[in-house]
């Protein structure tokens, strides 16, 4: 017996000691980051262009850059994406389309984000001649966040009690004013939940924005989605390796601004997806 | 009434094209890489491409033989498993099982964060101390080898693994754990002889879904491998993987050459593999609801 029980404290020992093993180094990299990147923060850094080929100077275009990429992509993905998610939770019947459109969504999140950069690259850019502009890459990102938008809006609709569409249907709503009225409202929190994660997702993507948007120096800011643009996740990269003696301070800065903005994303979607579930009535 | 009615099937229609358009999306993507992947066959015989020694995509005649890359995504990858899947897998058990209910709140959001930071930065950091500690450790000429490779890709499965693993873990019934229990059976012996068989299928579905993430990840890998295409002898040289071949070369490679081509090829190769690999996990995931 008591053999059991010491097998029992090493095994939740070990079995701790792996858990410690994966969230340590996530603290750690965090606060490296925030350490060595927070000195270069500055009005400056943040508002102006690189400098002096990208060894000095600010990074603002390639921060406006990002936002019109990921607002872009959320533009696409979200009418999509939130009415397929309908479509699954509201009206699918299980049966084999059903099947095939939940497989489909499951190879769409697992398809590798440089495969979704080369078919942005042939048919938005080739094919469809939009060029590498801000279209090309809004486009090629949305699609890469679709399945996430539509996973976590299905959830947030099903999650809607069925007595909620019940009453509705019996004082005379139609279906379609069920969902309008009734289930989409509460299911905002959980819906705004997967449209945050999807833009902190396609905010720090780069391989699918190398080939249809990203410019590797362009000082100025673009004037239209027909334009390329910087891209944060793209200069962080273009900065650490290809440019040779860029000040460490620099790099530090960059990644910390990136960090910065896909995980205020990440948190402010924790925090909304916490209180949901805490308030939740039913 | 009429009017409300046409409005319902209009609504019902648009509801159903959205419902499709994942379906429409894989299929474009899968027609857009063949369109112009399969080009490259004119120049180069499948299996030649496939068992093809070397890439070397611009020298005049042009070899376009991807088994350097595909031995580069198999170490890496192989080695970013061994490291992953014990330690996803044990945190899996401690945040389902063990762990106090606060805890495991934190642990959980620590995984998220982990999951949310961006490939590039993971790869600049791997750059910046894992690639000199590499180095040193084993006196190598260059840190950027197939093992820091696997490091960081380990990390990236991580989340993966660990979600998946513990939703397994959670969906066991709980009258399977009051049995063992009640048969005087200490919550170890009830984890590893009851609780982690019958999860068993959801946890071999965990593992694909993080491998299939650790094959097509793309810049930490390129930026911390070294990206030399030779077929690897050890785990402590540098190498070259599919998607890092792809990202590193397109930007050079001239719209309708060969080399155009064959990284559409490549991505093919990479799609398939993501295919397969989903669907069986899937099926996996399948197995263990019904």
């Amino acid at each position: 017996m008591r053999n059991t029980q010491r097998s029992q404290k090493i095994a939740f020992f070990l079995l701790f000691l792996a858990t410690l093993l994966i969230v340590l180094p996530v603290g750690l990299i965090v606060v490296i980051i925030v350490q060595k990147g927070l000195p270069a923060i500055n009005w400056q850094f943040l508002s102006d262009i690189p400098r002096q080929g990208m060894r000095t100077g600010g990074i603002f275009p390639a921060i406006v850059g990002t936002l019109y990429l990921v607002l872009g992509a959320i533009i696409f993905a979200l009418p999509i994406g939130l009415l397929a998610a309908v479509y699954l939770s509201e009206y699918a019947k299980d049966n084999l389309l059903n099947r095939i459109i939940k497989l489909a969504i499951i190879n769409l999140s697992g398809v590798p984000s440089v495969v979704y950069g080369l078919f942005g690259l042939a048919l938005f850019v080739v094919f469809l001649k939009f060029g590498a502009s801000i279209l090309s890459g809004s486009l090629t990102l949305g699609i890469m966040i679709l399945p996430i938008i539509i996973t976590t809006s299905r959830e947030a609709l099903e999650s809607v009690p069925q007595s909620f569409r019940e009453v509705s249907l019996s004082l005379g709503a139609s279906k379609w004013q069920t969902i309008r009225h009734i289930v989409l409202p509460n299911a905002i929190p959980g819906i705004l939940t997967g449209t945050i994660l999807g833009l902190g997702r396609a905010a720090g993507e780069t391989a699918p924005i190398l080939f249809t948007v990203a410019a590797f120096y362009l000082p100025r800011l673009p004037k239209s989605i027909f334009d390329q643009a910087m891209a944060l996740p793209y200069h962080l990269y273009v900065i650490s390796t290809q440019v040779p003696n860029v000040d460490e301070k620099v790099r530090y800065g960059t990644a910390l601004v990136l960090l910065f903005l896909v995980l205020v994303m990440n948190l402010v979607a924790i925090i909304i997806r916490y209180n949901f579930r805490k308030k939740k009535k039913w | 009434m009429n009017l409300r009615k046409f409005k319902e099937f209009s609504i019902e229609r648009l509801v159903l094209i959205c419902g499709l358009a994942s379906i429409f999306f894989v299929i474009l993507i899968f027609l857009f890489l063949t369109k112009e992947g399969l080009a490259v066959f004119k120049s180069v015989t499948p299996a030649n491409f496939i068992f093809g020694k070397s890439w070397y995509p611009i020298s005049e005649p042009a070899r376009l033989g991807i088994l350097p890359l595909i031995f580069g995504s198999l170490i890496v990858t192989l080695g970013a498993a061994i490291i992953s899947i014990p330690i996803g897998v044990a945190c899996a058990i401690y945040i389902a099982e063990i762990a106090p209910l606060k805890i495991k709140e934190i642990l959980k959001a620590g995984i998220e964060l982990l999951a949310a930071i961006p490939s590039v930065v993971l790869g600049f950091i791997g750059m910046v101390t894992l690639v000199p500690w590499v180095k040193s450790t084993f006196n190598l000429p260059t840190g950027l080898t197939a093992l820091s490779g696997a490091i960081i890709l380990a990390f990236m499965a991580m989340p993966t693994i660990v979600s998946v693993a513990e939703d397994a873990l959670y969906s066991v019934p709980k009258s399977y754990k009051e049995g063992a229990f009640a048969l005087g059976a200490t919550h170890w012996q009830t984890i590893y002889r009851v609780l982690l068989p019958a999860a068993s299928s959801g946890i071999v579905a965990a593992v694909m879904l993080g491998i299939g993430r650790v094959i097509g990840e793309t810049m930490a890998v390129m930026m911390i491998t070294g990206n030399a295409a030779v077929i690897p002898q050890s785990i402590l040289v540098p190498v070259r993987t599919l998607t890092a071949t792809i990202a590193a070369e397109m930007g050079e490679a001239v719209v309708g050459s060969e080399h155009y081509f064959a990284l559409f090829a490549i991505g093919i190769v990479l799609f398939i593999m993501s295919f397969i690999i989903n669907v069986t996990a899937d099926l996996f995931l399948h197995k263990r609801r019904n």
